[in-house]
């Protein structure tokens, strides 16, 4: 988990000024009033949509694995290592994160994949070999596969709504 | 190019396979191939109208798609680029036809609220919550608004408490904020107990911030600077992440001492329950923290005026405090605008049973059943036909046919003999008997009874005793009456809310499924084939090939016959496990 945090952290935020204790976890400095509260998100935002808009072949790619019980359950940490393990082995620049549930018990483990300039496009009964199916050919070639689960809500952000 | 072709159990049902093998023998024919790729996904939620291809990246929704069309759409959408028109969905309000599925939002039912961020973000990362507006909600009352406008926000919100009871979470924070006292105390409720509901623990593994965060603000409302979260220790992985969470907001000032410059101090701390179902009722829960036994107190004194070591205590459940955060950074208008008149918002439910597509889903108030069940839900399994639903678990009661097209609302289900409950919703199919239901809840409040008062403790039992002896065909017409009154008798005078609503599921069985209780009773006949007592297994003469399958599975050796022989059913050895008619391939054994 701390290398998460710590690549997390570097990674998708560039927050470089963070400094770590000897654990691994940063150290924080405390929020201070509403404005301090409004600015690192602000700042946040733009380094998330930076991520999210860049159609740049050096965007990264994201993945978030579904880490609730009923994913737990199904195998997603097996899924998650392997992604994890195989993304470095193959050279593709990715970050592996984990989330909560998304709804779909009956397709765990689910996985999310962004790929730069992207839609995020969910997939459901991801083992492993479906892992390395999504590996090589949505996240290399930009191909789908199989067992894609059609966002099926709204959020609250009404403007924003597909 | 992709095409998307729908392959959830629905479409697949109107032959969304064969769909996709002719879309893609056609695009082999015309050497596309390499271009365009089939591909099958999950439901889309929009059975009604399947099997649904989705062309990438035009966004085209074509809806009622058959396996003729395949043609047609490769002809004209993919080699011509031309949208194939009578496959468009039409609006059924202005007759419109809608090409794009961006402007398709309508099929989609569910509204994420309380679920705003699960499955988006990483629970354990603090920074991803605060970059989906975490903690503004908190800043913006701590330092922008009185207890008293945050509290009238919340009665204008017109949210109702999400674990069971559906009181407004408003008027409960005002109570509680009017008592004067050195100290009060927040209190999360995080017992989920009722069987085949996960809601308050896939919110607290998916987003723990955002309860954390309504509990500041609910903390600054009564002016209570403690908050306990009562979670039951069966649940580790929400315990894990609310840990990490509350170390992350210490770490920010986003909880201690003067939080975000407003002088305002507000902790939480976790307490375990060790997992009993009485212990979700908020005076059980009270005392167990407490350190007592977990036994309900008699209300008044309710818990805003005299609760933890005897100060003012509002306690909440997990979903209603997710919903909070949201209500301030809206406003209070927005959320009542979603729902019915007298219940706003959303709801959280967890499906279960014997549903396509298991699973957490958020609708807002007042939607059907019919659209959770065969829209969302994708409708039921193997194709059975639908027999029932179950609502809010072992307090609640079995909706039937007739309540589909009820909107579901906390006064409505309440009306047709159910409730809202936490939130579990159990389908089931014509395989399961209402009876064996009834009495699966009953083992359950058996077991959970706390042991306080005679009627739930006593009453319960013997009712659980009566529907056993119904499922073994040892009843007769009298003991439905003696079943009846004992209900009654345990709903009037229960202490808690346990046992006041313990008879429900039996009480809503009678009224919807009367003849199959007179089945048992008077036919000794189990109708589902479910009670073990009434039912024996055969094997068809006609059907039977003598491949002996059934014989190698039995495991007591009860069934005879030789290699390509008929084989009979010993029925004095036969403990009715059901082995031999799941090995059978030939359907050469049955219930009768």
């Amino acid at each position: 988990m701390k290398t998460w945090w710590k690549q997390i952290l570097e990674k998708i935020y560039n927050f470089s000024s963070v400094n770590y204790n000897q654990m691994g976890e940063p150290i924080m400095t405390k929020i201070k009033s509403l404005a301090d509260l409004k600015k690192i998100k602000g700042d946040l935002q733009s380094k998330i949509a930076l991520r999210e808009k860049s159609d740049k072949p050096e965007g990264r790619v994201i993945v978030k694995v579904a880490m609730a019980t009923c994913g737990i359950a199904s195998g997603s940490k097996d899924v998650m290592e392997y992604l994890v393990d195989e993304l470095d082995k193959r050279n593709i620049d990715a970050i592996v994160s984990q989330t909560g549930c998304m709804g779909y018990c009956y397709a765990e483990p689910t996985i999310e994949v962004t790929l730069p300039g992207n839609e995020p496009v969910v997939y459901g009964y991801v083992d492993l070999k479906k892992a390395d199916e999504i590996i090589e050919k949505y996240i290399r070639n930009q191909e789908l596969v199989d067992g894609i689960i059609p966002v099926n809500y709204q959020t609250i952000e009404k403007d924003k709504e597909d | 190019m992709h095409m998307l072709v729908c392959g959830g159990t629905g479409c697949r049902a109107s032959a969304s396979d064969m769909l996709f093998d002719n879309l893609k023998k056609e695009l082999q024919e015309q050497g596309l191939q390499d271009e365009v790729q089939v591909v099958t996904t999950g439901c889309f939620g929009f059975c009604e109208k399947g099997p649904i291809v989705k062309m990438i990246p035009d966004n085209t929704f074509y809806v009622s798609v058959e396996p003729g069309d395949a043609k047609e759409i490769v002809a004209e959408h993919v080699v011509k680029g031309r949208r194939v028109e009578r496959l468009l969905y039409v609006d059924p309000v202005n007759k419109k036809q809608i090409a794009d599925s961006k402007g398709m939002g309508f099929y989609k039912k569910q509204i994420r609220i309380a679920l705003r961020n699960c499955g988006l973000i990483d629970p354990e990362n603090i920074y991803e919550y605060l970059a989906a507006d975490g903690y503004e909600a908190m800043g913006k009352v701590l330092t922008e608004m009185t207890p008293e406008d945050a509290i009238q926000e919340m009665i204008d919100s017109g949210l109702r408490g999400r674990g069971g009871g559906g009181f407004p979470t408003g008027v409960k924070w005002q109570i509680a904020s009017k008592v004067s006292a050195d100290q009060k105390y927040v209190v999360c409720n995080a017992d989920e107990g009722d069987p085949g509901a996960f809601m308050d623990r896939s919110i607290l593994e998916g987003d723990p911030h955002s309860v954390l965060e309504a509990m500041v603000i609910n903390g600054y409302c009564i002016g209570a600077t403690n908050g306990l979260i009562y979670i039951r220790a069966e649940y580790p992985l929400a315990i894990n992440r609310l840990k990490i969470a509350i170390k992350q907001a210490r770490e920010y000032g986003l909880l201690g001492k003067d939080i975000l410059g407003s002088g305002f101090d507000f902790d939480v701390e976790i307490r375990y329950g060790a997992g009993a179902f009485v212990c979700g009722e908020e005076t059980a829960l009270i005392h167990s923290m407490e350190g007592e036994r977990g036994e309900p107190t008699f209300k008044p004194p309710f818990p805003a005026q005299s609760g933890y070591l005897g100060k003012p205590t509002n306690v909440n459940n997990v979903e209603t405090f997710a919903n909070v955060p949201v209500i301030y950074n809206k406003c209070a208008k927005w959320f009542a605008g979603i729902g019915t008149e007298k219940s706003k918002g959303t709801k959280v439910f967890a499906l279960a049973g014997k549903i396509n597509n298991v699973g957490l889903i958020e609708v807002p108030m007042g939607i059907t059943l019919r659209e959770v069940i065969f829209e969302i839900g994708g409708g039921i399994k193997d194709g059975k036909k639908f027999k029932a639903v179950q609502t809010g678990g072992p307090s609640g009661g079995c909706l039937t046919e007739k309540h589909l097209d009820t909107p579901i609302d906390f006064d409505n289900l309440l009306a047709v003999g159910s409730m809202m409950g936490s939130g579990g919703m159990i389908v089931m199919d014509e395989d399961d008997c209402m009876v064996a239901v009834a009495k699966f809840y009953l083992d359950f409040t058996v077991e959970e009874s706390c042991g306080k008062c005679s009627p739930c403790r006593i009453g319960n039992k013997r009712l659980y005793e009566l529907l056993e002896k119904i499922t073994k065909g040892q009843a007769d017409k009298e003991d439905l009456d003696n079943l009846r009154n004992l209900c009654m008798v345990i709903r009037d005078t229960s202490l808690c809310g346990l046992g006041q609503t313990s008879p429900n599921p039996v009480l809503s069985t009678m009224d919807n499924f009367m003849a199959e209780y007179i089945a048992h009773v008077e036919d000794d006949r189990c109708p589902s084939g479910v009670c073990k007592d009434l039912i024996r297994y055969e094997i068809i003469p006609e059907n039977c090939v003598g491949c002996t399958a059934c014989a190698r599975n039995c495991p007591v050796n009860c069934i005879a016959g030789e290699r390509k022989q008929l084989h009979t059913i010993d029925q004095s050895l036969c403990i009715k496990c059901g082995a031999c008619l799941e090995k059978c391939k030939f359907n050469a054994v049955a219930i009768i």
